[in-house]
Formats: structure tokens, C-alpha cells, sequence
């Protein structure tokens, strides 16, 4: 055995003995089911490393066959899978609490199907799962494309993948359970938090290894996004997450921090999740998947340096913007406000860069349904980045806080901007792979796009009205002084847009689900890529 | 090196740079991106200046117009309770029928109450006052303990059955699951129940109910069983019943008793605000 696997083999055993031992000893009942799942996952990681062991029978891998990159492709391949099994599960709660908002009923008046669970089940699985995975598979994708290295590490990149699975599946058990530690798109607790903290220095790891190991002078731009995603998220994740469990057989523990530090921690957490989970690491594949896709250059080499730094550097910051009008100091709030002003442009730049790169292209969007989702959620990203600050001004928030057209903004980035390029992404990734020349069908990628847009337009248009009239119901004064609208009766008033807006989610689902069927023929049926020429490609000088 | 090479498609130089068949272009920062980017700066900068917002040692600027969010929202506030104050005071020291007759009073009861009723009694009464099963229906002129002004704010001072000391309360026994009746005795009475707003049971003997019923329920619901506002009894002769008039309904009720709460109000709500509910709720259908 090479030392990594032996290493892997007994850090896993360990963990085995700890999740056995946890879960006999174990004071609460989701602790010890997690334990349980712990133990089962470790036992499956050995069994895992023994038998591609035995099935190597002491070869490697080469790391180029002919002079060409034997590129890392299994672990991609099954990200790729993952991303779009926890998307349809994702899309799927996130349309069973739109309509529990309609119809309160459908909670179904059990604790596990309640609002309070469900949401972030919902949040989770579509950010960390379904967005999670697609980063994985593209940045692992992209880093041996780009360096024209193969990725090291014989088990590394697949405990990085499998990894990173066990973690959503203990993130979203917890919360159906009933287990979280109350901090908004970081409730797992802290052992599911350890473990990923693990997962994610492996696989920092792994992706600077690659770049190490590269054949290019130069580290290509989408590499630096994906890089200052994984280096910043490891920051944020610790420290919002730092906590004191209250028995280590126990699933309970409490965070570090609390008042208003507590506030102020969560949300310069929160809001650079949204800005290097949801930002960095998509503006990543925006840079590689739209100049292959539109076989074209890359619009500006200087601009997307500038916009690259202006953009790390502004974005942490911008936290306070969420907590205006509390009891965060008025001084932050104002920081945060200017910053994410500030923001706007060095945003704009990914889009100026990736709506430019077309130029010359611009014909292939009447034949390349694949390219227009790209381009589509160029066009999106710009629009809710534009939207983004301009809800940070403190009078528009006072406003906006706190009702739905947040909820429209979020998602007009989300579906609209991190799932349409990431559709497009995986639309060319899995024929890449698993070695097709193109989809099964440009046809139904077509009805994809046009049925999810509905279903977008549905949705974010039905958001801005509800949260506009919601504030502005909020404010109403009658000429007395009185409010003149009580709480429920602003309730009563979004009944419609809810409805319309869990419409907008079925049809958005629904896109997805004609994406999965599609890939899936593409993997059984697709036809084959052409062998290419056997030559070594000339390394860029 | 690297060498540069031109774009045919815009006759613009690449960088000379290529991974996995991309290149980049060597264009210029666009310029409006780059004054725009300016502009946001200088927005900033200046914003910085007029508002608090850089951390001192032990304070923070204050910003050249001295804003303050907290002074800013007190004063409001105040602005708000002082224009309410005038005849908010007039409202402490009037009666409910002063109020009554007073069209500038009234006019501030109506509004108020509203206000409140939204926030404080909605929940359960619903935001158009119709109630729901268990939970009157204030709209009509049928009251379990009085609808006269005074009536309605001793009850919303009080409550029913609530944390009070002075909580308007009764008692009605649960005649079926304390065995006080036996299940036949029971569908008797509910037929001769029933029967006074003219609906019928099968099978119930109603003169065997009448008889049951003059023994035990005339001492709160009263002879001709139209009930008591003193004691809170429902007339039973309308057609408004607060859990149902149907039989399984109305067996359920005089085998199980219910015991409704409403919670009490004083303390809670300042007394101005429970005469303003008091006005409010008598004109959505007050009795006398």
C-alpha cells in the first residue's frame, strides 16, 4: 500500500472506533444515528481503499499516456451525478415550502415537515449539495484542463468527493431531526462542521497540488476564483462555526460567539457564502465554460484581473448590509452599506467579461441552447449584483428588510445566475467525462431553458410585487397615527404571489428534471467522441 | 514567451496566454466600467464623511450631519405619540358612551381599535371579526357574556377562564364523561335542544329531553333556555352555536363540556386602547 492509503485507512479506522464508541455512548438520539452513519461511511472508506488496492495489483495510474494528461476523471464524474441528484431534491422541498407558505396545512402538522426544518433542508441542499457538488466537479475538471496535469493522490480526491457527501447527508438528517445550531446556512453542528473541515483542507489540498504540478507558465484566471473560493470559505467556515460542544457523545453544542458579535460574525459569514460560494466560485466556471463553450477568447485579460481583486477585496466587508437597523452599531452599517456600493462594479466585471467573450458569437445563441443558458445566467448575475447593492442603501433596506423581495433577489441570483450556469456547466461536463461528443439532445436542452425561464420570471416578478406591497403595508400609516394594516392582513395579501411563485418552482424543477433525463441518455446513449489525434499537444509557450 | 497573436473576429491581440484551447484578449478596461467604479468610490468616500461610520477608540465618528439612527427613530416616535396624544387624553378621562357620541373621539376609537383588533385579537377572531369554531363570531348581535360597551370592555379587560382574579368564568358540567347522564339521557336532550331552533334527531325522545333539561340545565341556560349574559350561557334557541349545531356536534358539548379561554387583556393593553377594542368591537354588531 502507498503511504497515502495507509494513512487514509487508519485515520478512517479511527474515526470508526470513535463513531462505534459515539454511538453506544451517545446522549441524544440524532447523535447516535449520526454516529451510526459515521461508523458505516468510515467502514465503507476502508473497504474502499482495500479493494482499489487489490484491483490495482500494484500499478498506478499514469499521470500522461503519450505525452497527454491522463486527467482524474472518476471522482468529476460522480460529483456531476451528485449535483444533479441533490437539485431535483433541493428544487423539490424548496417547491413544498413555497406552497406550506400558501397553504400552511401541508406542514402536515409534523415536527419533521415543518417551515423551520424544511427551509433549510431546502437552503442547504441547493447551495452546499447541488452547488457544492457542481463547484467540485468543475474546479476538479478545470484545474487539470487548465494545468494539463493530472490531479495527485491516489484516494485524496475521491475522500474529497465522497467526503463532502457524507457531510450533506448529516447536514440534512440533522435538520429533519430536529438538530442545528441556529445560524442561517451554517446549522449543522459542530461534528458535521469538524468533518467538513477536514474535507475542505483535503481538498484545498488537492486543488494546489494540481496547480503545483501544472504544465502552463501562467494559473489561469477561473483557477484564481476557484482558489479564493476555497481558501475563504475554510476562513468563514471556522470562524462562524466556532463552538464548544456540550458532551462529545452529543449533538448539542454552543457557539463562541453572542449579542451582537454573534450578528455581526454570522453575517460577514453569511453574506460571503453568498459572495465566494455563490460569486467566486461560479464567476470560476463562467470563465471556463463560456469561452469553451463559445469557442471564443476571453474578452479582457487586464479587466479580469482587476475585477478579481476589487472583488475579494470589497466583498468581505459588505456583511453589515444585513443587519441595518438593529442593534449593530450605525458606524458598520454605514461600512457595510459603502462596500457593497462599492461592489457593484468589480461584480459587473465577470459580466462585462463573460457577455463580451460572445462577440464575434453572438449567432450560436440561436443554435446553442447550452451556450444561452450560460449566457442567460451572465445576463442574470448582472442584474442581481446590480440589485445586491442597491438593497444595501440604507433607505431601500428599510423598505426591503425582511420581506420577500429578498426572497425575489436571492433567488433571481440563484436560479437564474448559480443554477443556469450551472446548468450549462454540467450540460458540458458530462459528455466531456464520459467521453460524448455532445448531449443526447440540444432539443430538450432547449425546452429546459425556455420552461425554467418561465419559471424564473414567475417567480421573481412575483416576489417583487409581494415584498414591495409587504413593506409598504408595513409603513402604511392611517392620517390618525395608527398602522393601518394589521400583520395577518399583509399575510392574506401575498396569498397569491405565493401561489404564483410555487408555479414559478414547479417549473423550474420541472426544467430540471427533462436536464437529468437528458444527461442520463447522454451517458448510456450519447455518441461517442471521435478518438482525437494521437499527438502531444505543444506546450503554450 | 508567450506570443501574441491577433483576434481575426475583432482584430484585437491576445495576450499570448492559452489553457486547454483558451486565450484571452488584451483589450482595455472598458472605460465607463472604470469611471462608474470611480464614481461608486468617490460615493463612498464622501458618504464616510456625512454619516457615522469609522471606529474610534472608545466612540466613532459622527459624520459631518451628526445623523443619528436611534435619535432619528425616538424622535419619530415621539412625533407619532404626540400627535395621537390630544385626544388620546380626551379618550382616558371620556366614558364609552362620551366616546360614543363624540364624532372626533369616535373617529380615533375606530381607528385604534382597528389597529389593535388586527394585532391583538385577529389570531384567533379572525381580521374580519367572523370568528371560527370555538372562537366567537363578533360580527353578529349574539353575546355569550353581554354585548352592551361595558360588557364587551369588562370581557376584553378580564378575559374568559383566563389568568385574571376577576376572569369571567362558568362552569358547565361534562354531563356525559362525568356520568352525570347516560348517553341515551343525552341524545334526548340534544334533540329537545335542537329542536327549539328547529332541527331534530332521529331517534330522540323530546319530551324525555325537555324533562332532562328543566332538571339540569335551566339553573345557567334558563327556562326558555335563551341563556344568561350574567352567567355566560348560550341562548339555545338561535342558530348560532359556537362548536357546531349539528347533532354529533351538540352531543359532543353536553358529554365533554368545553371550556374555552380568551386571555385577559388588562395590563396587557394600556385602558385607552381597550375602549377604543371596546367601541370597535360593539360597532362591528354591539348590542344593547
Amino acid at each position: 500500500m502507498s503511504l497515502e492509503e495507509i494513512l487514509y485507512s487508519g485515520f478512517l479506522g479511527l474515526l470508526f472506533f470513535y463513531c462505534v464508541l459515539a454511538a453506544g455512548k451517545a446522549v441524544d438520539p440524532v447523535f447516535a444515528f449520526h454516529a451510526t452513519i459515521g461508523a458505516i461511511a468510515s467502514a465503507a472508506g476502508i473497504f474502499l481503499i482495500v479493494r482499489s488496492f487489490i484491483d490495482r495489483d500494484g500499478r498506478v495510474e499514469p499521470d500522461e499516456i503519450n505525452g497527454k494528461p491522463n486527467y482524474n476523471l472518476g471522482p468529476i464524474k460522480f460529483a456531476s451525478i451528485a449535483a444533479m441528484f441533490w437539485g431535483l431534491a433541493g428544487f423539490s422541498v424548496g417547491i413544498w415550502i413555497a406552497l406550506e407558505l400558501a397553504y400552511p396545512a401541508l406542514n402536515l402538522n409534523l415536527p419533521w415537515t415543518t417551515f423551520g426544518r424544511l427551509r433549510p433542508l431546502h437552503t442547504s441542499a441547493v447551495i452546499f449539495a447541488f452547488g457544492g457538488n457542481v463547484l467540485l466537479a468543475t474546479s476538479f475538471y478545470v484545474v487539470q484542463r487548465t494545468s494539463r496535469a493530472r490531479m495527485p493522490g491516489l484516494v485524496t480526491p475521491w475522500f474529497v468527493i465522497l467526503g463532502y457527501n457524507v457531510f450533506i447527508v448529516l447536514a440534512g438528517t440533522g435538520y429533519v431531526l430536529g438538530v442545528g445550531q441556529g445560524k442561517e446556512y451554517a446549522e449543522p453542528e459542530w461534528y458535521a462542521d469538524l468533518w467538513l473541515t477536514i474535507v475542505w483542507v483535503a481538498y484545498l489540498l488537492v486543488f494546489l497540488a494540481t496547480l503545483w504540478r501544472r504544465k502552463e507558465p501562467h494559473i489561469y484566471v477561473a483557477n484564481w476564483f476557484y482558489l479564493a473560493f476555497i481558501v475563504t470559505i475554510a476562513m468563514l467556515h471556522i470562524v462562524n462555526n466556532a463552538a464548544v460542544p456540550v458532551s462529545v457523545f452529543g449533538s448539542k453544542s454552543y457557539v463562541v460567539w453572542s449579542g451582537v458579535q454573534d450578528a455581526m460574525v454570522q453575517w460577514w459569514y453569511g453574506h460571503n457564502a453568498v459572495g465566494f460560494f455563490l460569486t467566486a466560485g461560479f464567476l470560476a466556471i463562467m470563465y471556463y465554460f463560456v469561452p469553451k463553450r463559445a469557442n471564443r477568447p476571453v474578452y479582457s485579460y487586464r479587466l479580469s484581473i482587476i475585477h478579481f481583486w476589487a472583488l475579494i477585496f470589497l466583498y468581505i466587508w459588505a456583511g453589515p448590509h444585513h443587519l441595518h437597523y438593529t442593534a449593530l452599531p450605525e458606524w458598520a452599517s454605514t461600512l457595510g452599506m459603502v462596500f457593497s456600493v462599492m461592489l457593484w462594479m468589480p461584480s459587473w466585471g465577470g459580466m462585462i467579461n463573460g457577455l463580451m467573450t460572445l462577440s464575434g458569437a453572438w449567432d450560436k445563441l440561436r443554435t446553442d441552447p447550452v451556450l444561452r443558458l450560460l449566457v442567460v445566467s451572465v445576463a442574470f448575475y448582472g442584474m442581481s449584483t446590480f440589485e445586491g447593492p442597491l438593497m444595501s442603501v440604507k433607505s431601500v433596506n428599510s423598505l426591503s428588510h425582511y420581506t420577500d423581495w429578498t426572497i425575489g433577489h436571492v433567488h433571481s441570483g440563484a436560479l437564474g445566475w448559480v443554477g443556469y450556469v450551472s446548468f450549462g456547466a454540467l450540460y458540458c461536463l458530462v459528455p466531456w467525462v464520459y467521453g460524448k461528443r455532445d448531449v443526447y439532445s440540444l432539443k430538450l436542452v432547449d425546452w429546459h431553458f425556455w420552461i425554467s425561464t418561465l419559471g424564473i420570471v414567475l417567480y421573481i416578478t412575483s416576489m417583487w410585487v409581494s415584498g414591495i406591497m409587504q413593506g409598504l403595508m408595513w409603513r402604511a400609516y392611517t392620517n390618525l397615527g395608527f398602522l393601518q394594516y394589521s400583520f395577518v392582513e399583509t399575510v392574506e395579501a401575498m396569498h397569491p404571489y405565493y401561489v404564483i411563485r410555487a408555479l414559478g418552482g414547479i417549473l423550474f424543477l420541472a426544467g430540471a428534471v427533462i436536464m437529468a433525463v437528458n444527461l442520463y441518455l447522454t451517458i448510456r446513449h450519447g455518441e461517442a467522441e471521435k478518438p482525437a489525434a494521437d499527438v502531444a499537444l505543444a506546450p503554450a509557450e | 514567451m508567450a506570443h501574441e497573436e491577433i483576434d481575426k473576429v475583432t482584430g484585437v491581440s491576445t495576450t499570448g496566454h492559452e489553457w486547454d484551447g483558451i486565450r484571452e484578449l488584451n483589450n482595455p478596461l472598458p472605460r465607463w466600467w472604470l469611471w462608474v467604479f470611480y464614481a461608486t468610490i468617490v460615493f463612498a468616500v464622501g458618504y464616510v464623511f456625512v454619516y457615522p461610520a469609522v471606529p474610534l477608540v472608545s466612540s466613532y465618528s459622527k459624520g459631518l450631519l451628526g445623523h443619528s439612527q436611534r435619535a432619528s427613530a425616538l424622535a419619530e416616535t415621539e412625533a407619532g405619540q404626540a400627535a395621537r396624544a390630544e385626544v388620546g387624553q380626551q379618550l382616558a378621562s371620556a366614558s364609552l358612551e362620551e366616546i360614543k357620541n363624540d364624532p372626533k373621539m369616535l373617529e380615533f376609537a375606530m381607528a385604534q381599535g382597528r389597529a389593535a383588533f388586527g394585532d391583538n385579537c385577529a389570531p384567533c377572531h379572525g381580521s374580519g371579526a367572523t370568528g371560527s369554531k370555538g372562537y366567537p363570531n363578533l360580527q353578529d348581535d349574539d353575546w355569550l357574556w353581554g354585548g352592551t360597551l361595558a360588557d364587551i370592555e369588562h370581557t376584553i379587560t378580564v378575559g374568559v377562564r383566563s389568568t385574571s382574579e376577576d376572569t369571567r368564568m362558568n362552569d358547565m358540567p361534562r354531563f356525559g364523561a362525568d356520568g352525570l347522564l347516560d348517553a341515551k339521557q343525552i341524545r334526548n336532550v340534544a334533540g329537545y335542544v335542537l329542536s327549539l331552533s328547529g332541527s331534530s334527531i332521529d331517534g330522540a325522545d323530546v319530551e324525555a329531553g325537555k324533562e332532562i333539561f328543566a332538571e339540569n340545565c335551566t339553573s345557567c341556560h334558563g327556562e326558555d333556555a335563551k341563556g344568561s349574559h350574567e352567567l355566560g350561557a348560550p341562548n339555545l334557541t338561535d342558530k348560532v352555536w359556537l362548536y357546531g349545531g349539528d347533532e354529533d356536534s351538540v352531543i359532543y358539548t353536553i358529554t365533554h363540556a368545553h371550556r374555552g379561554v380568551m386571555p385577559t387583556w388588562g395590563g396587557k393593553l394600556d385602558p385607552v386602547t381597550i375602549k377604543s377594542l371596546a367601541i370597535y368591537v360593539h360597532d362591528l354588531g354591539g348590542g344593547t
